[in-house]
């Protein structure tokens, strides 16, 4: 596969269509699994690891949903490729940045991507716009499925689906959802909130960021726990926060524009007027001014944006995408400049973020 | 507040700072003594291995809470016969080195995985092997590990006979479960 064909769309996960997509970006599922016959990724041998590649490439090259899918080889890819897929949310960090033979199968809606020689064997994923946990997991489970017929899963009676890290043994399940929170942060109510989520035991991280700091307001949920309860009811545990989230993140909305009109689309012109005019922008300030936007769009304070085309902004001005539109490699002062470029040429044009850059 | 491991007080609040993320540990007098001579006791060790590995990153945390440090030192130099991997290896890195050290070492994972996952038993999906006969577990095939390692010490001490028996219980194993896919039918002496 060509990656730069990737760089004309932007993927699932930012369509910004789905049930309740003004709050939830993504639902993701993902499902770690290893081959028996071969160690963990971690104390496997060059050999080894080659091998788990090989065995796992062609053998979901055999399944029914192996023709929909494109193989790219992980290991052979340049550094601004691989950290173009991380942008994508195709593959792990951990992924983009380990060593040996490696490789990821992508459909073309980029809905699916199943990492080979992650943490474990590997990892499949599964990714819908807005909240629908419930089509994520059933496209995993089909696909899981198709390929457990033809590898042999490490599985043991009683601890059920083996993985490197006993966190995530038994179901092997990840179940996630990508919520924008601006409103909660605004009002300094989102530590209080995920604090109550972690003593249900669901963990709660950031886009990008390290750490609590998340990266324009975006926050991953998931289920803290694998073993013990079934699959359903682990997309249930994550599934059933998702609408409380939500309602708190609406009328925290609703307060901020009720109680503080004013400040609120002071806070959101000044972001946009930023973003517009810019000489030198860095890409978390991008996201960050990108997030404020988001918010006043959805609540009516700004009128000639699209929510679909902010979404594409958040990817696009990341530092391997911007290259890639680009064309050229560009060192940290130079994408600062071209991510300004690429943000005024966008607005000015109140075009849409399909517009070529040049 | 009670001890996450008894009912008695707890009186020890300890922050620790694994994998990446944080972690409360709530314990009484007695809990706190054992979870603070295990981890120094895996301090000792990481110091004395020397490697050079970050610390902390270990699942150090839940282990053996309530054996004495002597038990202990004698668990980490246990080691997992297929794949090699010793326990104070998993323990230093926190992460297995294959499907059958779940097995070697069942008794001492258990704590471990009752303290992340507050159970022991997996209640989801299982695989559907079909029919064939082959088994839930995937054990036996796992065995194709320590075969493999047995295979090139074999060759390496010139042993070709024993290799040869090797490899051959490899493809007769591999053969049953990947229908003669495996690699020992691309490969070996
Ligand atoms: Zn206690
Ligand atoms: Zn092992």
């Amino acid at each position: 596969m060509r990656l730069e064909s990737l760089t004309q769309s932007i993927g699932e996960w930012l369509r910004g269509t789905g049930p309740e997509s003004d709050i939830v970006m993504s639902s993701r599922v993902r499902l770690a699994r290893n081959v028996a016959h071969f160690p963990f990724v971690s104390r496997a041998s060059e050999q080894d690891r080659a091998d788990v590649e090989r065995l796992l490439r062609e053998r979901i090259a055999a399944t029914p949903l192996g023709k929909g899918l494109e193989y790219i080889d992980v290991g052979r890819l340049e550094e601004i490729d691989r950290q173009f897929l991380v942008e994508r949310q195709l593959i792990s960090r951990e992924h983009a940045e380990a060593q040996g033979a490696r490789g990821v199968a992508i459909d073309r809606m980029e809905q699916v991507s199943l990492m080979i020689n992650e943490e474990d064997h590997l990892r499949i994923q599964c990714m819908h716009s807005g909240l629908d946990l419930k089509a994520a997991w059933e496209q995993i489970r089909a696909v899981d499925d198709q390929i457990g017929t033809l590898v042999p899963y490490a599985f043991h009676p009683r601890f059920g689906y083996l993985t490197a890290c006993p966190t995530n043994v038994g179901t092997g399940i990840r179940v996630s959802v990508m919520l924008h929170l601006p409103a909660l942060v605004i009002t300094r109510q989102i530590d209080k909130v995920f604090r109550s989520l972690h003593k249900i035991s669901l963990a709660v991280r950031g886009l990008y960021g390290e750490g609590s700091q998340a990266m324009g307001d975006f926050y991953q949920i998931s289920n803290q726990t694998t073993l013990g309860r079934t699959e359903e009811e682990l997309l249930e545990q994550v599934g059933d926060v998702v609408p409380v989230l939500i309602d708190y993140e609406r009328r925290a909305r609703e307060f901020l524009v009720r109680e503080t009109q004013q400040n609120v689309h002071d806070q959101v012109s000044r972001a946009y007027g930023i973003l517009r005019t810019a000489q030198t922008i860095s890409a978390e300030e991008t996201m960050q001014l990108l997030s404020r936007v988001r918010m006043g769009v959805l609540l009516g304070l700004i009128g000639d944006v699209k929510i679909a085309d902010i979404n594409t902004l958040l990817v696009r001005t990341q530092p391997a995408h911007l290259q890639k539109l680009r064309g050229v490699e560009l060192d940290t002062n130079d994408r600062n400049i071209e991510r300004a470029r690429y943000l005024r040429h966008h607005f000015e044009g109140g075009g849409t973020a399909g517009s070529s850059v040049n | 507040m009670k001890c996450q491991h008894c009912d008695k007080q707890a009186v020890f609040h300890i922050t620790e700072l694994e994998s990446g993320s944080v972690r409360e540990l709530h314990l009484c007098e007695d809990h706190a003594r054992s979870y603070l001579n295990q981890s120094e006791v895996a301090a000792a060790a990481a110091d004395e291995e020397a490697e050079g590995k970050p610390k902390g990153g270990g699942l150090t945390g839940p282990l053996g809470v309530g054996q004495t440090a002597d038990e202990l030192a004698l668990l980490d130099q246990r080691s997992c016969e297929m794949c090699g991997i010793t326990f104070f290896e998993f323990r230093n890195q926190g992460r297995l080195g294959c499907p059958h050290d779940y097995a070697q070492f069942e008794k001492e994972l258990e704590p471990l995985i009752a303290n992340i996952h507050g159970a022991t038993e997996h209640t989801g999906r299982r695989p559907d092997r079909g029919p064939g006969g082959l088994p839930e577990g995937t054990e036996e095939l796992t065995a194709v590990i320590g075969l493999r390692r047995g295979m090139k010490e074999a060759i390496g001490r010139e042993d070709y006979e024993q290799a040869r028996e090797q490899r051959d219980a490899i493809r007769a194993i591999e053969e049953r479960w990947l229908g003669g896919a495996g690699t020992a039918a691309q490969g070996g002496p």
